[in-house]
């Protein structure tokens, strides 16, 4: 699989970045990058900081140590909206969809940032806004096509299940047509056909788009499989960084991780 | 020029030449504040224990000395229509519990926050066509007499109304932090449904913080109506409260009582020295503009916490 | 039986997109705006028009506006009257000032200064949410207020210390002030009314409006997917004022002809829209002109249906009474329906949608 891919330049540094919240130290001095077109995964036990790490990256905590360069401009402070705006979009562990807004609204959004006309033509809904409209219609059509879920395209978001939520997500933060994708547990609670289905997504995302993803998951074998390096974080350290295969030796990852897991 | 000395000159000017009028200005300011301390811990109880933003607080301090006026109106005694008046602020909070709270549960606060905007309008109602809508006078005896203290005037019935306010405040902190109930009740405040699956029953819990509540709006209907007489004014009075809450922070009781005084001494300095220079009746709206600006610099309120938000 | 949308089928976004993309809702509307513009005015005596209809209108303006900020961006306001007041007291001044000024143009212009003060009583909401954002809002509607009362330029220092509105006049005829007729006055605020709502419409259907909700239902995954939370909630809160300023200038120009502050009271205003908007449906701008159908006829329905069962009551009991249940409907419809008459509606469209054969 990997063979007719090309791994590129480094697209994201992470350079020792630092933070806490009142003395609870969530991330100590922690660096390693993303290439364009790669699949990175950061796994850890429960509190290691993973989720910490891509507020980080899009800019929505902001270290107090470290620097963290995108598409090689380095930056420290950003407001969290600039994010979207320079090509990085997430989903969350805890879906963080629009309840009141349907399927195809809430993916509409996602490309919010896209759309240009200004105030006069929207009062109208005519003119360069409804041409707009039309554009960006299509396009989430594509989307929705891709992710299988036309049939839910009108229903409010807050109805489906769990799954399918998590789908919708996946949409919006596509909508965006991001160059560096951040997912926050796109498996968790899902059943053995969901989290394939969803990997089979993921795997598609990075193949079709060429989109770089970065992955928290809990699910190993889900890890092991798609991702071109992982990251292990421990107390909000980094423990390894590497290949799956460089990985699943090191010593330090079996004893903290792997090895007295609770299974 | 005339203006700018008036606001930035001239009031200083005042307290300088007459320290003794200051101190007296100050402590009308607390007394005052006293006042809205006591109503604002009534929006504090109902927030912590129930996450509602009670807008109806100010309605049920108006429903509470109504009800109590009307008693003694009929004959009853004091201690009867006191007792009384306890009775039927805790029926009120069992039917709020039974027939508002119970439905809205998960719901968000907003929604909450409007049902009880909803609730003060039939607290309103109700409470006026049962007892009429004039101004009434309620004596409960307590000693209005002013004396002289180091040049200084002060009034009896205004300390007795200080005191009462901060035996109020101490039973109820000592209640929150000590007693089996005032943990559960912390719990609750907390989370709703973590509360409910560790076993406290959610629903007495509600019953009986809405119920310390009323009490609480019964004593400061007593003190208001004792002072300005029972009307509907009382309402908007306890509309004061809600800068109050900002400047303490919606879940701490020595935030409430703090701010109340903040507010309460603000307003009268305010209002007495600044007040010629923009027109005067500031009062209206000072304590509003100074709990806004009072948000900009720290939004969590003088004894909230800071929240830390997290995706 | 008749009201389906089976057989309508959509072959682009653009139909798909529409308002009304099923033709029944096409026809109904059509039929209300011919009933509107030519029926209630053939039929309609000058005490309906006067006492209900014109505040109804003029209010459903307001309620829109407001729903816009409270409905769809999720920000609680209690100023509603303070917004209206500024609008009211610019379009005095600008229509005394300047006389020779086009009315329609001082109406949206009063919008526009009302849209300001919205925006820099709007500017806390970065900082401050719910609860705290709406005390902010009675800040305004009590510093506005008590500018305009206490502040003589606001009504060209007249010892009465009301506004009055000038007699204007559009294509002709009089629009404004105590000579226009109750028909013209009707037309002005329906006109406005309509014009309104389409814009609102269009405004929340698009990209606006999709930023609207994203913040009101999760402001943080907005922030994260590049909606600018300070810019959003100011688009609200402005827009939002602009409709309350517009209603605000009707309210003084076309309906009561002169007023005093306490006409934009927290209580006779304020309080009213709000409800407005809770029993029409938040986030619904048909729910909006429904709740504003329903609060003005309340009061009319409680003055004269008691009289005809035979039942006298005195007037304060009777506001008592309005109170009781204006309250008590607020409460039931949060636990029933938090969306509304407009929730109720659709209900009622997918019902008839299957009738008469719902298997």
């Amino acid at each position: 699989m990997t063979a007719t891919r090309n791994i590129g330049d480094v697209l994201l540094d992470v350079n020792g970045i630092s933070i806490s919240f009142g003395g609870v130290k969530a991330l100590t001095d922690v660096s390693f990058d993303v290439r364009e077109h790669e699949i990175l995964a950061i796994i850890g036990p429960n509190g290691a900081g993973k989720s910490s790490m891509l507020n980080c990256i899009n800019g929505f905590y902001h270290p107090q140590e470290g620097t963290i360069t995108f598409k090689g401009e380095p930056r420290q402070q950003m407001q969290t909206h600039k994010s979207a705006l320079q090509g990085i979009a997430r989903t969350f562990q805890n879906i963080a969809l629009f309840k009141g807004m349907s399927t195809l609204d809430n993916i509409m959004t996602g490309r919010n940032l896209k759309m240009k006309s200004n105030l006069f033509w929207q009062m109208l809904y005519f003119g360069p806004a409804l041409k707009e409209e039309l554009e960006h219609r299509a396009f989430v059509e594509e989307i929705i096509d891709f992710l299988e879920i036309e049939a839910i395209r009108k229903t409010p978001v807050g109805k489906l299940p769990y799954g399918l939520q998590k789908r919708v997500e996946l949409g919006r933060a596509l909508a965006a047509e991001p160059d560096l994708l951040l997912l926050d547990e796109p498996m968790a609670g899902m059943n053995m056909e969901e989290k394939q289905d969803m990997c089979r997504y993921i795997l598609d995302v990075n193949d079709e788009f060429g989109t770089t993803i970065v992955l928290i998951e809990h699910d190993m074998s889900v890890v092991m499989d798609i991702s071109d390096r992982v990251v292990v974080l421990d107390y909000g350290k980094k423990l390894a960084y590497g290949t799956p295969d460089e990985v699943r030796a090191n010593q330090d990852v079996i004893d903290a991780y792997l090895g007295v897991s609770h299974e | 020029m005339e203006f700018l000395n008036a606001v930035f000159v001239a009031p200083f000017l005042d307290i300088a030449d007459s320290p003794v009028f200051f101190a007296e200005v100050v402590i009308g300011g607390l007394m005052a504040g006293v006042m809205y301390s006591l109503v604002a811990l009534g929006f504090v109880l109902i927030f912590k224990a129930s996450g509602v933003f009670n807008y109806a607080q100010g309605a049920m301090v108006l429903f509470a000395a109504l009800t109590l006026v009307g008693l003694m109106e009929q004959g009853a005694p004091l201690w009867l229509g006191l007792l009384v008046t306890v009775g039927v602020m805790v029926a009120l909070a069992y039917a709020v519990e039974r027939f508002m709270l119970r439905k809205l549960i998960n719901q968000e606060g907003i929604i909450l926050f409007m049902a009880t905007i909803g609730f003060n309008f039939v607290l309103e109602g109700t409470g006026q066509i049962a007892f009429g809508s004039d101004v009434k006078r309620l004596d409960v005896g307590l000693p209005d007499k002013s004396f002289e203290t180091g040049g200084i005037l002060l009034n009896t019935f205004d300390l007795s109304a200080a005191f009462i306010g901060a035996v109020m405040v101490t039973s109820l902190a000592l209640f929150f932090q000590y007693t089996p109930t005032g943990r559960a009740l912390r719990a609750v405040a907390d989370d709703h449904q973590a509360a409910l699956s560790v076993g406290i029953p959610l629903k007495t819990i509600w019953v009986i913080v809405w119920s310390v509540a009323g009490v609480v709006a019964l004593v400061a209907g007593i003190m208001w109506g004792a002072k300005a007489g029972v009307q509907f004014s009382l309402v908007l009075i306890a509309l004061k409260a809600l800068p109050v809450l900002i400047l303490g922070g919606f879940t701490s009781v020595p935030g409430a009582i703090v701010g109340g005084l903040i507010i309460g001494v603000g307003e009268k300095v305010a209002e007495v020295y600044w007040g010629p220079a923009f027109g005067g009746a500031i009062e209206s709206w000072f304590a509003y503009m100074l709990a806004l600006a009072f948000l900009l610099f720290r939004p969590q309120g003088l004894f909230g916490e800071k929240i830390i938000e997290r995706v | 039986m008749f009201y389906r949308e089976a057989g309508q089928f959509k072959t682009s976004y653009d139909k798909d997109q529409a308002i009304f993309p099923i033709i029944q809702d096409r026809w109904f509307i059509a039929a209300l705006l011919i009933v509107a513009y030519v029926a209630v005015p053939f039929f309609a005596n000058e005490y309906w028009l006067q006492a209900v209809i014109i505040p109804f209108l003029i209010l459903a303006l307001a309620a829109i506006g407001l729903n816009i900020l409270t409905g769809y961006a999720g920000q609680v306001s209690l100023g509603t009257g303070a917004f209206m007041a500024v609008g009211a007291y610019a379009c005095y001044k600008m229509t005394t000032n300047i006389p020779d000024m086009n009315v329609v143009f001082a109406f949206l212009l009063s919008g526009i200064f009302a849209a300001a003060a919205g925006i820099v009583f709007g500017l806390p909401s970065l900082r401050i949410k719910g609860f705290y954002l709406a005390v902010a809002t009675l800040a305004a509607q009590f510093f506005i207020l008590w500018l305009f009362n206490k502040v003589g330029w606001f009504y060209n220092d007249n010892p009465s210390g009301t506004i009055t509105a000038p007699p204007r006049e559009l294509f002709g005829i009089t629009i404004t002030g105590p000579r226009a007729t109750a028909e013209a006055r009707y037309f002005v605020s329906l006109t406005f009314l309509v014009i309104g709502a389409i814009v609102a419409k269009n405004l929340v259907r698009g990209r606006i409006g999709r930023s609207w909700m994203a913040i009101r239902d999760m402001d943080i995954a907005a922030e994260i997917i590049g909606i600018r939370p300070l810019q959003t909630k100011l688009t609200a809160f402005a827009i939002s004022s602009f409709y309350c300023g517009v209603a605000g200038a009707l309210y003084i120009f076309v309906w009561l002809g002169s007023a005093e502050t306490e006409a934009f009271d927290l209580l006779q205003v304020s309080f009213p829209v709000l409800f407005m908007v809770i029993i029409g449906g938040l986030g619904s701008i048909m729910g909006a002109i429904m709740g504003a159908a329903f609060i003005t006829l309340m009061p009319i329905f409680l003055t004269n249906f008691p009289p005809m069962i035979g039942i006298h009551l005195a007037t304060d009991l009777q506001k008592h009474i309005e109170e009781i249940i204006f309250g008590g409907m607020i409460v039931a419809f949060l636990i029933v329906e938090p969306h509304g008459l407009a929730r109720l509606w659709q209900i009622a469209k997918e019902k008839l949608r299957q009738w008469p054969f719902p298997y």
